[in-house]
């Protein structure tokens, strides 16, 4: 496809300054910019053909090279590198579209018509319709996740619903609360309310399907010596047996410590030397290590 | 979703002064936690959003909220209209053409 001439396209004449080129991109693009204008298809491919005459205007090299006929000004088209119009559109816009501007009851009254005329009668039938499922987000901490429990949601300002969280839900996983979404017409049931989980990050556990694993650091003594260490678990800290000549990677498992108590725990030891230099260390290594010459890089390429 | 210090990166010119006022102001709505607060993508669009109506076309700032606002409110009332056309289309057919007939002009 040709693309048309950048200085048509923002309507400036050949000699524009760049001053001029930049105030008269700035109102075209307020006018077009497409989260500005939602479900504006033509808004959308205007400002797109702007953005790329205004970017290859408001390059000097680029515009010397346009104009000295080096180059065309097609393919200057990129993609947006965001579009919250999409977002905005979504279930993930909820929020915003319940903002301070806009009262539900404000759009109650404006569709008034259709909430209260549902109780209309044709041919002879009521009609009954099921409710719609409204969809939410609810973002809860790892270990809420893991354990399960009760969780507050707020469905709209003073309208909030307990939410049971089965222990071991996942990331992305949706709950199905049946009855909790819009209300049915003509005696009808109501529709579901959809819960969309979201879990936050921990700081130390980390979810490996049903297992949850861990890095757990220890001293040079207790890997080389093995003994017993305290570990961190969703359930509280259990005491746990290192055995001797354990090593930074090796992996211990504590059974029916992982997700529900279906999963286990994986520790993964990471070897810790003092955080201070200890001369009595360094010198015990150094007569030690002359004596004791190993190679854990064997095998590496060189 | 990601925290605050993920959103300034991201985020190109936003600077950690702005973003906390504009959570403050409420332009912004991330989700609070233990550890802070933590973005989902439609909030992370919408302050690329923001930055872009500052930085590129040059609004001020006391402008934005007003801009904010009627945006919300067309996004709701298209949200509200979807929700009315979806439930048009469920009606019987000679229904929806004297809807249809209704609307016309």
């Amino acid at each position: 496809m040709a693309a048309r001439d950048p200085y048509e396209v923002l309507g400036v004449k050949k000699d524009a300054t760049d001053e001029e080129i930049r105030r008269v991109y700035r109102n075209l693009a307020k006018k077009h910019h497409p989260d500005l204008n939602p479900g504006n298809k033509q808004a959308e491919v205007r400002f797109k053909e702007i953005a790329a005459a205004y970017d290859l205007l408001s390059d000097k090299e680029k515009r010397a090279r346009y104009d000295r006929g080096e180059i065309d000004s097609s393919g200057a088209e990129k993609p947006r590198a965001y579009s919250y119009q999409d977002f905005a559109e979504g279930a993930a816009g909820r929020k915003y579209r319940g903002g301070e501007g806009v009262s539900p009851e404000d759009l109650e009254d404006l569709f008034g018509f259709f909430s209260h005329g549902a109780e209309g009668r044709r041919g002879g039938g009521t009609i009954r319709m099921r409710g719609a499922d409204r969809r939410y987000g609810l973002t809860i901490e790892f270990l809420d996740a893991v354990n399960g429990g009760k969780q507050r949601l707020e469905l709209e300002p003073g309208k909030s619903l307990d939410v049971a969280i089965p222990p071991g839900v996942r990331d992305g996983q949706v709950l199905r609360l049946s009855g909790q979404g819009g209300p049915g017409i003509g005696g009808a049931p109501h529709g579901d309310a959809l819960i969309e989980i979201h879990i936050v990050p921990h700081p130390l556990f980390r979810r490996d399907g049903d297992d949850i694993r861990l890095d757990l650091p220890v001293t040079l003594a207790e890997a080389a010596l093995g003994g017993r260490v305290t570990v961190p678990t969703p359930t509280g800290a259990v005491a746990m047996t290192i055995p001797p000549h354990a090593n930074t990677g090796t992996t211990l498992r504590l059974r029916g410590k992982g997700v529900g108590g279906r999963g286990d725990m994986l520790v993964t030891l990471k070897v810790a030397l003092p955080d201070k230099a200890d001369p009595e260390l360094d010198s015990f290594l150094k007569e030690w290590a002359a004596k004791h010459p190993y190679n854990p890089r064997e095998g590496l390429p060189t | 979703m990601i925290a605050f210090e993920a959103v300034l990166r991201e985020v190109r010119g936003l600077e950690a002064g702005e973003l906390e006022r504009w959570i403050e102001a409420r332009w912004v709505l991330p989700e609070r936690v233990a550890q802070g607060y933590m973005f989902h993508e439609i909030d992370v669009a919408r302050l690329h959003l923001i930055v872009e109506l500052r930085r590129d076309l040059l609004i001020d700032e006391d402008s934005i909220p007003i801009i904010l606002n009627l945006l919300d409110q067309i996004y709701a009332l298209r949200n509200r209209l979807r929700a009315i056309t979806a439930a048009i289309e469920t009606l019987p057919a000679e229904m929806q053409e004297l809807l249809r007939a209704q609307l016309k002009d």
